[in-house]
Parts: C-alpha cells; structure tokens; sequence
C-alpha cells in the first residue's frame, strides 16, 4: 500500500476544495462498495473498524470506476470543480 | 448570457476534432475542458492508427506531436508460469506513410488545441461543465463553473463516463458490463534502451498485448507500447469481473504483479516510473452505445461509447477524432437549415453510418461477448503453456512421442470445448 502511495506522489495533484465523490449518508455499508475496494486504482477505498467503508478521496485519479462499479445510488459522484485534481502531464 | 454558435464539453480527441472542424469552416465554437490544459485530465493506453482519419483533418499528421512509429507488434498468453509470445514485423509497417503510432495524449491533446486555436477556435480550461440547460425539451446550453453558457447545439465530449449526455436524458449511467477500468505507468527509458530492448531503430517502436494470468481469469489483458523515452505500461480490467470476482484480488495489487512478471521486469528495469494514470474504457461496443444525437446535442467519442476491443487491436482515438469531425459536419448542415433539432441533427448518424465508424460498430458487434469468454484469459494460455513446456522439455529418460504429447493435452473433450470456442470465434 505505501508503494501504491508513493506512486500516487509522482502525479501532480492540485487541492480539491471538496471531495467530489462521497458515500451517501446511510450507504456506509452497502455490499456494493466492495467493488471500489478492489477496483480503485488508488486504493482509496477501504473498511474501517466498524465495518463501514471509507473513502479518502486524495490521490483520486478520476478515473471512474467507483461511479460505473458501485452506483450512483451509494455514491454521490462528480468531477472536481475545473482546475482542481489530478493533471497528467504524459496521459 | 454568453450565447455561442457552438459549445463543446470536453477537450479530448472528440471535442478538439470538431472544435477544428467547425473553426476551420468559420464557426464560433468554444471548448470547455475541465482540466488546466487539454490533455491533463485524459488517460490512454496510447496507440493511434492514422489510416482511418488521415483523409479528415489533412496537413495535420506531418507535424503532430506522436511517439513512435510502430513496426513491431507483439502478443503474448500468459499462463501461471510460463508464457508463449509471438512477433509480427513487416516491411509494409517500415515503408510508407506508419499506420500506427504510440502517443501521450497530454501532449497530443494540448498541441491539438493549439491548432484549434489558431483556426479561431475558442478554448476555455479549467471550466467544468455540471449539467445541461433544457428549455421545452431541446438543449439550449450548459452550466459551466456555475454560470449559464447558451449555444445553438452543444457536443458532449466529455469521456467514457458520458454524464452530459446522461443529463440531457440521452442514456442511462455506465454499467459494470459495458466498462473495463484500464490503469498505466509512464516509465522513463533511454531511447537507445528502447530501442535494443524492444528491436527497433530511432523513431520506430513496438506494441505489445498480453492476455492471460495477469488478470486472474478476468476479461482483460495488458498492453506494453514503446514511446519516444519511455514506455507505458497497462493493464485493462473488466469493471464487472473485478466487482464480482474476490479471489482475483485488486486492481493496484494485479498491476504490481504484471509488472513484476519475468517477460516484463527486464524490459523496464533500470527505468523510472513519472506518473500513474487510470481510466474507465468503454468494452460494449455496438449495443452498449448511447443515443447519438438530440434536440439541441450531439455525442461523439468515449462518451457515445466509440471504443473497440477486437483483442488484437483495441481501438478508441480513431473513432474519437472521426465522430468528432462528423459532428461538426452534421453541425454545420443544422447551421445552412437554420435548425438544430433532432431530426435535422439525425445527419450525424448518417454520417457516422456512411464512414469506417459504425461500419466497425456493426461489423463488430459481437465480438465483446466472443471475447469475455473466460477461457481465453485462463484456460488457453494454461493449456498452449503446458503444451509448450511438455515439447520443449528433454527428460534424463527416453522422451515421448510428440504426438503422445499432444494428445495428453489434447484430450478429446479438449478438442470439443476448442471447436465451441471456435464456432464461436467465426462471428467476430
């Protein structure tokens, strides 16, 4: 997991003002979230001691995979306001 | 209120292709790129075939920003332990004008826009477009960093996820079956690395796929492209097998694991990872495309679902380009009518009907389901594998009939579920 944190260093990331994706309220433990654990290729989604799943949005790649994985449904979902995230300098 | 002729969300391949068109025939269009730059918030596994588009933007291929001429392509089934790779090269890939070429798109996609901009196109970063204006059900403009922007007609470009069009009421959200997630490192190489690595001259490069154990079983593959002075390193996962499949484990944790198989560590060792990068990819195909066109809005690239997986090629920015350019021209018929409703706007499809475009979406439609046969990823590379290892093999005893070889592996139930496959296969 550090090595996927260190890789996530290399990208150049501007400040999110706010989480753009965020779990709805009440869905902290729907089954379908399982998905973005496995899926992100962040690795930001996780479960926490309680057994709820969590996300820590910085590193979030914008790539996806949680919104077409999990639903809109769980997930309240959209793209940084402009500016802000991830910027590819290769693509 | 800002009122255009034309608005486009999104400056990939698709939205830069018709804002270049419809600068070029002198119509005012602005671009709305959510990213710093065009090109910054865009991720491909990086391979352009220019054939299909070369006649549409003409004068643009001889100065544009691309890696490496491939002449080398590459394929390889990656059983558990062991692998079988093959090679193509040919001289009708090192003479002429290069069908293909590797490409970063963060570079491409800013030069483009350049170009866009010198024809009079307007470009506006750092502008996310959140929804759709509707007025009496016809699209009449955006809503873009909070302010209202109108148009004439709008073209959502704005990638695989394809949420403007799924605003305007043109498509339902992405499904796991129609999506893969695909994921890449950009890793730096001396170019004469490169070039001895992957057995290649100056300006010339390879493309290799890899299918198999990389993925679990999953339907998906990897892909290894050779650029100027590094490499980009890929591997492609469907979204639905990832989510139904836990032992498969996940998706950073897979690539780490390809990158570490023996048929890719040499190649990249000595090599230093820049960025990492990820997307979703449009798998579907033809049945999987959203509606192309509205009242007032037309859809064009990843976000119409245009990207094509025949497992020797995978295919994206063509389609990009060309139905950005077919956009633009059903445009710019709607403009001469003085209408922008659907049925005039319907030309895009005829269009897109008429070129290489939907004539692949047809031809190919059933190959993603030809394709997500499992044993294509597990079963096959297993068995050529073994196979492979069994007649390669000299033991310190007599060594077997070649033909006892053969038929261990080849059992005849082996055969049978070979020739299903097979029948199968015709159709793609």
């Amino acid at each position: 997991m550090t090595d996927l944190k260190a890789k996530l260093g290399l990208n150049v990331f501007k400040p999110l003002p706010a989480p753009h994706i965020k779990i709805r309220a009440g869905m902290e433990r729907d089954p379908r979230l399982k998905a973005a654990v496995r899926g992100c290729p962040a690795g930001l989604y996780s479960v926490n001691e309680k057994g709820e799943f969590v996300l820590a949005i910085d590193g979030c790649l914008e790539c996806g995979t949680c919104r077409i994985a999990c639903g809109t449904e769980v997930l309240e979902w959209s793209y940084p306001e402009g500016g802000a995230g991830v910027q590819f300098r290769f693509g | 209120m800002e009122k255009f002729d034309v608005i486009i969300t999104g400056a990939g391949l698709a939205g830069l292709a018709a804002a270049y068109t419809l600068a070029g025939e002198g119509v005012e269009v602005v671009v709305l790129e959510r990213g710093d730059y065009p090109g910054s918030k865009n991720v491909s596994g990086g391979r352009i075939y220019v054939n299909p588009v070369r006649d549409l933007f003409p004068g643009l291929w001889e100065e544009a920003p691309l890696e490496r001429a491939i002449v080398r392509e590459g394929a390889t089934l990656m059983a558990r332990n062991r692998s079988f790779t093959f090679h193509y090269t040919g001289s009708e890939l090192r003479t002429g004008q290069p069908q293909s070429h590797s490409i970063l798109r963060s570079k491409f996609d800013r030069w483009f826009s350049e170009r866009v901009e010198e024809r009079g196109g307007m470009l506006l970063p750092k502008t996310l477009v959140s929804d759709v204006i509707r007025e009496n059900g016809k699209i009449i403009g955006v809503i873009a960093g909070g302010d209202e922007l109108r148009a004439d007609v709008v073209i959502a470009c704005d990638g695989a996820l394809s949420l403007i069009p799924e605003k305007a009421g043109l498509r339902s959200p992405g499904r796991a079956h129609d999506n893969a997630v695909g994921v890449k490192e950009i890793i730096q190489l001396d170019p004469n690395l490169i070039n001895d690595r992957f057995s290649v001259g100056d300006g010339e490069g390879s493309a290799h796929l890899f299918a198999g154990d990389i993925t679990k079983g999953l339907f998906g593959g990897g892909f290894l492209y050779t650029n100027r002075d590094s490499v980009s390193l890929g591997l492609v996962i469907s979204i639905e097998d990832i989510a139904k499949e836990e032992a498969a484990g996940d998706i950073p944790a897979l690539f780490e694991a390809f990158k570490a198989r023996p048929e890719i560590e040499p190649l990249i060792r000595g090599g230093t990872t820049v960025e990492y990068g990820a997307h979703v990819i449009p798998e579907g195909g033809y049945r999987a495309l959203s509606r192309l066109y509205g009242d007032g809005i037309l859809v064009a690239g990843d976000s119409a679902g245009f990207a094509l997986n025949l497992g020797f090629t995978v295919r994206g920015m063509e389609y990009a380009l060309a139905s950005g350019h077919y956009a633009a021209k059903a445009v710019i018929e709607a403009k001469k009518a003085g209408r922008y409703d659907a049925a005039t706007l319907a030309a895009y499809q005829k269009f897109l009907e008429d070129s290489f475009v939907l004539k692949d979406f047809q031809t190919f439609q059933d190959t993603p389901r030809v394709l997500s046969n499992p044993h294509l990823f597990g079963h096959y590379p297993e068995l050529v594998g073994n196979l492979l290892r069994d007649l390669y093999t000299v033991p310190a005893g007599p060594k077997s009939p070649i033909f006892t070889t053969l038929r261990r592996h080849l059992t005849l139930s082996q055969l049978w579920t070979i020739l299903k496959d097979a029948r199968e296969v015709t159709k793609i």
